[in-house]
């Protein structure tokens, strides 16, 4: 027989040993079907290696592909801290996309050096308008904000869609569904010559220094913190809960719209609607990986952007399908999810129950 | 009032009911039992005491299957009076053996009736009717030889609390309960009630049915038991007849050594700091509303405020420390308007509040001590400056206040809820009284705590009332009421009656809404 009982207070190994441990066990999993394909693990998991720390231009596409999770990951960092369910990183991102182009593309008549700020400052703005209406029915009428901002993905995918093909729409695009391209004053700097690599994974990196910073050691942290593990205690001391919530989710969407804002004027230089193949959902195993921990979340999108990385490299390689990618990435985040009961709870095995 | 001392039922042919032997459990590091062993005999009211943390709870959690103990047995008496071993860590085989429990929250489902709720559970699930002739009759017949009285069709939410806690205990009886274990059953009934209660406990048990009652109110433990033990830091420390024992030998058993005494002396009130006028508020259910009520709480005072619980106090602290918002009338703190409270204006016009759900409304759990004994502070410049925290000065001001307040626990950087019930009160007295407020609100600041920390919590209060401060005091302990306050209002369906004196009886009758 099984039972399960409390723990009393979880050791501090666990917050690192989880997250290290999930990683490596959804990688074991993963072997699996790698075998019922045909391939060997050994081998198999040699070329995801190489394909992400083989050469320069190999870890280079790796940090591309995490820019826009650690700015996701953030987003849903700091929500969830709040208590905050944020799923609606995805919208936000294109939100802020979309702002990019908007002003970036020359629709309106701004240029030279102040273009780039704008960009950053309107996109982050554009993401963190796509949080208050949830917020707000949150707050007022108590809707979850589960639903409202998943929900409000598909509304903005559609709007995209719409802006696409209407007023976001390059004239010199063929018809095709996609945007302007964003002036040359309006895209973030490359890091490496020849490379994708651009400085919106600075920006990132800053940004996440500054999130842990304040988290630990600001009042509106502590606030954040208080709100968030206990919203009764930290209303009836005084702090204002709600304006607490309303800032972190303008936050949140703005670190949202910034994902999209770097996508779009740091690596692809114009919008679609396949900008990002689910950056937005993939930032919030992101963030679970990371324990919330905006450090952690740096850590957590380097690993997960590995995986996919990797996985296209070995698939090209051997012929598996990169797929596999994306079982290594549920998978790690079930075994978090799991490693997070087991820090609350310890289960103990008793022999059948005689007296 | 009928405190007079019970017989011990010589009467009964003695015969044992239970036994428990060696019974020990540990959680982690923390010994909650050790080596305890109990008996019960038939038709026996054994009152089970001990202060908080002492083990009572783990241990009658072993009795009944919720925990798995460590080491030891449990022998229940079957049906002849032979004991029988228990298999245990199983609930339902103690159930089987007729042993029943009525937790201190009661376990009911509100929207559904008395009779539903009694016999939730024990019917088969796979019969598609159920058969409520049968289970009425059977019902009514032990409503008849208990005295249990509980109106049968009624949803349980409509139900008092009394009530409700007679619906808890049918539940036991209906499913042939001849052990009944019973965690603090008076903590929400009106002293008119427990006596009723008791009386009920009587009849019962000389149908056979025996008794065990976990509490700290010493006072009916000597009126209403025919044995005592008691357990102190999961050890059992005393057993006695109820005959032989008095309340300075129990409470010195309980604590191991003698509590200090809380010495009030008489004060003129001052000025008045604290006035309601006409103030209602909406609750979430209908009885819980405050209907315009006026309050004046001057300074040097303690104002005692007595009622069984659910009958507006919550909405009139709630007004008090913020949180809720006047439908009506108007509030004044030392002449200034706070009509439209918030908790941080009520912080600032120096009013501190200790709430009644220390746990989930007194502390973050997961943030640090230290962290916790700032929360009400953060706009300080001592305690911050341009949003950044001070990170030293909070840590120096926490290892002050948990010195000066003895709070004990692994540290104040520790997280909150790793400590013990008594010093998070502790933490929370050091944050409300460090900044010497001039009003204290002190809603059930007691509650669950052991007689060493509340006594302490009773000299704080009437030092800050020696100090000058005015002192709220919301109690559902009415021995508390009576001995630390100077004047006592009866909180009833959310009217305030003013008691002319501090007459025990009358209060009851007051708190019970008859008329006085």
């Amino acid at each position: 027989m099984i039972r399960i009982e409390p723990r009393e207070n979880a050791s501090r190994a666990f917050a690192f040993g989880i997250p290290v441990l999930s990683a490596v066990i959804s990688l074991a999993f993963a072997a699996i079907p790698l075998l019922a394909a045909g391939a060997n693990p050994i081998t198999a998991y040699g070329e995801m290696i190489k394909g992400v720390f083989g050469s320069v231009f190999a870890v280079s596409e790796m940090l591309t592909r995490a820019t826009p999770l650690i700015f996701t990951g953030l987003a849903a960092a700091l929500a969830f801290r709040a208590k905050l369910w944020n799923i609606g990183a995805e919208g936000q991102l294109y939100l802020g996309a979309m702002a990019a182009v908007a002003i970036g593309s020359g629709l309106f008549d701004i240029s030279g050096i102040l273009l780039l700020p704008l960009i950053i400052v309107l996109g982050a703005a554009a993401g963190a308008a796509g949080m208050m209406a949830p917020t707000y029915l949150k707050v007022r009428f108590g809707a979850d904000e589960v639903v409202t901002t998943l929900l409000l993905n598909f509304i903005i995918l559609i709007f995209l869609q719409m802006m696409l093909e209407g007023p976001l729409q390059d004239p010199m695009g063929l018809g095709w569904p996609q945007s302007a391209p964003v002036l040359d004053q309006g895209m973030l700097p490359p890091l490496m010559d020849r490379m994708r690599l651009h400085s919106g994974l600075i920006l990132a990196l800053v940004l996440a220094a500054i999130a842990q910073f304040m988290l630990a050691r600001s009042v509106w942290g502590f606030k954040l913190r208080a709100v968030g593990e206990n919203a009764a205690a930290a209303r009836h001391a005084g702090i204002n809960v709600r304006r607490s919530l309303f800032g972190v989710a303008a936050i949140s969407g703005a670190l949202a719209g910034l994902a999209g804002v770097s996508e779009v004027a740091g690596l692809k230089g114009y919008l679609t609607a396949d900008l990002s193949p689910g950056f937005g959902y993939t930032g919030i195993v992101v963030a679970m990986l990371a324990g919330l921990s905006p450090v952690g979340v740096v850590i957590a999108a380097l690993f997960i952007a590995s995986v996919f990385v990797g996985a296209d490299s070995m698939s090209r390689a051997m012929g598996v399908s990169s797929f596999l990618a994306d079982l290594v990435v549920s998978m790690s985040l079930l075994c978090v999810l799991v490693g997070g009961f087991l820090t609350k709870y310890r289960i103990l095995r008793t022999k059948g129950a005689t007296a | 009032m009928g405190w007079r001392q019970r017989q011990p039922n010589i009467s009964m042919t003695q015969s044992t009911a239970l036994r428990l032997t060696g019974l020990s459990k540990r959680f982690g590091s923390v010994v909650a039992t050790d080596d305890v062993s109990l008996t019960l005999e038939k038709g026996e009211v054994l009152a089970l005491l001990g202060e908080n943390g002492a083990g009572k709870t783990t241990l009658m959690n072993m009795l009944f299957g919720h925990y798995l103990p460590d080491a030891g047995t449990v022998e229940v008496a079957d049906e002849s009076g032979t004991l029988q071993s228990l298999p245990l860590g199983h609930p339902q085989a103690a159930l089987a053996a007729g042993v029943g429990m009525v937790h201190q929250h009661f376990a009911l489902a509100e929207n559904i009736n008395t009779l539903d709720n009694i016999t939730l559970g024990s019917e088969p699930l796979r019969s598609f009717r159920r058969n409520r002739n049968s289970a009425k009759a059977k019902i009514d017949g032990i409503i008849e030889r208990s005295g249990l009285n509980a109106p049968l069709n009624v949803p349980v939410g409509r139900l008092s609390v009394g009530e409700r806690q007679r619906v808890e205990i049918l539940k036991a009886l209906y499913r042939d309960a001849r052990i009944l274990v019973l965690d603090e059953p008076t903590a929400v009934l009106t002293p008119q009630e427990a006596d009723t209660l008791f009386d009920n406990i009587k009849t019962m048990t000389e149908d056979g049915l025996s008794v065990i009652f976990i509490s700290h109110k010493l006072r009916e433990v000597l009126a209403f038991s025919d044995r005592i033990a008691v357990l102190r830091h999961g050890k059992k420390v005393g057993e006695m007849a109820t005959a032989d024992a008095d309340e300075k030998v129990i409470a010195r058993m309980m604590v191991g050594a003698d509590t200090p005494k809380v010495a009030r002396t008489e004060m003129a009130p001052g000025t008045p700091l604290l006035k309601l006028s006409d103030v209602s508020v909406k609750g979430r259910a209908k009885r819980d509303t405050l209907k315009g009520v006026d309050l004046t709480v001057n300074a040097h005072e303690i104002l005692g405020i007595a009622g069984i619980s659910g009958n507006g106090q919550s909405e009139l602290a709630n007004v008090i420390s913020g949180l809720a918002q006047p439908s009506a009338g108007t509030i004044t703190v030392d002449d200034q308007d706070v009509s439209k409270p918030s908790p941080g204006a009520m912080v600032k016009a120096g009013i501190g509040r200790i709430p009644e759900d220390r746990h989930h409304e007194g502390i973050v759990g997961a943030m640090s001590v230290a962290e916790n004994m700032v929360i009400e502070r953060l706009d300080d410049p001592a305690i911050q400056s341009r949003g950044l925290l001070k990170r030293d000065a909070i840590q120096a001001n926490a290892e002050k206040l948990a010195k000066a307040y003895d709070v004990r626990g692994p540290g104040v950087t520790a997280a909150s809820r790793l400590l013990s019930g008594g010093n998070i009160q502790k933490l929370i007295l050091a944050r409300v009284f460090e900044r010497s407020p001039r009003l204290i609100l002190a809603n059930q600041p007691t509650r669950g705590l052991d007689m060493g920390a509340a006594a302490e919590v009773g000299r704080r209060l009437l030092e800050a009332r020696e100090r000058g401060a005015g002192v709220v005091l919301i109690s559902e302990d009415l021995d508390e009421i009576l001995g630390l306050a100077d004047r006592i209002v009866v909180i009833r369906d959310g009217n305030l009656v003013e008691a002319v004196s501090h007459d025990r009886e009358q209060i009851g009758l007051m708190m019970a809404g008859e008329p006085a």
